[in-house]
């Protein structure tokens, strides 16, 4: 019987241990304005690097980054979730957002642009060395789901700009990211596809055999935008300024992005 | 500023801990009761189990969300916001747990003896004393069981906790998190410690209350068998 005893009153400890620090941790945030960032997980590791440069710039600010697919994101800041800045991967979500009233439409503009890059298994990387060859030399090939992915999006627009869309229809695997894509590609087990240039890190069994040329598809673009109500709007701003100088695109440069230093947004095309 | 495996194992018993004290009761309550409705209400409880818990995570944010019902009150009674806080981590995790200790806990409750608990009653005993000193000691370890297979769960939880606690570093980002970020961002190194990490931490939690609740079992048994017969003289 004392060994029940014993359990409940252990059981009631560990209770109280986690709930103890739980009091003090609401308030600690400590007098920090923090900027609530919900960015699209692509950029994880060149926010990263912008916060820590941030961090040195302005001690009195701090970044929160929520990193997801800018579709879950978009629909996250829909139900009211705690947001001051939002970073896309698509345009169209920042449609929808500025469709619903929920962005205020001054702050847009677009941040960073993209290449599309073909890679190419490593074991094909003599035969396929750029679209030309890809209807012979591929076998099997790989992009995004052009209807949900945006990089599949672009990718499929490419192919039909080049006439390719047609001969390698029955070829293609339609990923559910790019990242599949690139390990597909990397893996061995699919002989080419279509990304991002800043996905391409770390390839292991694949190469980047060519750049789809920019007009083959339609430009590739972050967008970014404060999303409504606008707490600490001055603040946001700042840093909005800060992600548009050249000390933030030396950065997003090193991980690949083109930083777009003109002020205004792409019109959407739909 | 958190790391996830702290971060995991703080939410997974928070988590865990609300499912126990809502489990149990809901499953005493259900266990020995016939009522019409009951399969209805049941049926809802199991229900985190089989949904998709991205389908539970949409639910839940619509739910807790500055324009949801429950997430509204919330904020203009009390300023509270739950959404993207490790909270909002643990209570999804709870959720997508809660049926894997109630299904424990109420199984434990209905095969403990109820003529035991009738003849304390007819010697005058209380009902919370009944509970505490008859019923709990004898369905312990099958609520043990409950508690341990919801902390794996809760360790493990995905899909819920992205929608509606975000994937915020160092404050709502739990180790499926942070894999989920390493993978995408191909980082393949963390990614792999991380997977190793969760899956020694499983492991662990599973086997060694698993181990423990196998002694306990022996030894309550024992215990309350001899206090049953003691009361029987």
């Amino acid at each position: 019987m004392n060994r029940y005893w014993k359990s409940i009153a252990t059981v009631l400890a560990v209770l109280m241990l986690l709930l103890l620090p739980l009091a003090g941790g609401v308030s600690a945030a400590g007098n920090k304005v923090i900027i609530k960032v919900s960015a699209a997980i692509s950029l994880k590791d060149a926010l990263a690097a912008i916060k820590e440069a941030y961090a040195r710039k302005e001690p009195g600010v701090g970044l929160q980054l929520n990193l997801a697919s800018s579709g879950l994101l978009q629909k996250q800041i829909e139900e009211g979730a705690p947001v001051d800045l939002f970073i896309s991967a698509g345009i169209s979500q920042m449609d929808e957002l500025a469709l619903k009233g929920l962005l205020i439409p001054q702050t847009r503009s677009d941040l960073l642009g993209g290449e599309l890059v073909l890679i190419v298994t490593r074991e094909k990387r003599t035969l396929i060395k750029g679209f030309a060859d890809l209807s012979k030399g591929a076998f099997s090939f790989t992009i995004g789901q052009p209807e949900t992915v945006p990089v599949g999006k672009y990718a499929k627009e490419t192919l039909l700009s080049m006439k390719l869309w047609e001969k390698l229809a029955n070829r293609i695997v339609f990923a559910k990211d790019a990242r599949q894509v690139l390990t597909y590609v990397d893996s061995g087990n699919v002989d080419a596809g279509l990304v991002y240039r800043s996905d391409v890190v770390g390839l292991r069994g694949a190469v980047v055999a060519a750049v789809a040329p920019k007009d083959s598809h339609s430009p590739i673009v972050y967008p970014m935008a404060a999303i409504i109500p606008g707490k600490n709007l001055d603040v946001t701003r700042k840093f909005m300024d800060f992600l548009k100088s050249p000390e933030a695109a030396r950065i997003f440069s090193k991980y690949s992005f083109v930083p777009l230093q003109k002020n205004v947004a792409v019109k959407s095309r739909y | 500023m958190m790391d996830p495996i702290t971060l995991s194992l703080k939410v997974a018993l928070i988590a865990v801990c609300i499912d126990f004290v809502f489990g149990l009761a809901i499953a005493r309550s259900m266990a020995r009761k016939e009522f019409v409705g009951k399969n209805i209400i049941e049926s809802i409880i199991i229900l985190p189990m089989v949904l998709p818990p991205t389908v539970l995570g949409y639910g839940m944010l619509i739910l807790l969300g500055k324009r949801g019902g429950l997430g509204q009150m919330l904020m203009e009674q009390f300023g509270i916001q739950i959404i993207f806080t490790w909270w909002a981590a643990a209570l999804a995790s709870a959720v997508v747990s809660f049926p894997l200790m109630y299904q424990s806990a109420k199984a434990a409750f209905a095969s403990v003896d109820i003529f035991l608990e009738q003849a304390a009653r007819t010697l005058g005993t209380g009902e919370m004393r009944i509970f505490l000193t008859i019923t709990l000691p004898l369905a312990w370890p099958g609520i043990l069981a409950g508690l341990v297979l919801a902390f794996a769960r809760a360790l493990g939880e995905f899909g819920a906790t992205l929608m509606v606690a975000g994937n915020i570093p160092g404050k709502t980002q739990t180790i499926p998190l942070a894999i989920y970020s390493a993978v995408e961002t191909g980082d393949d190194e963390l990614a792999k410690t991380l997977v190793l990490t969760i899956t020694i931490l499983s492991f662990a939690a599973v086997f060694f209350l698993n181990r423990w609740s196998k002694k306990k079992v022996q030894v309550w048994r024992k215990g309350s068998e001899a206090h049953v017969e003691s009361r029987n003289i």
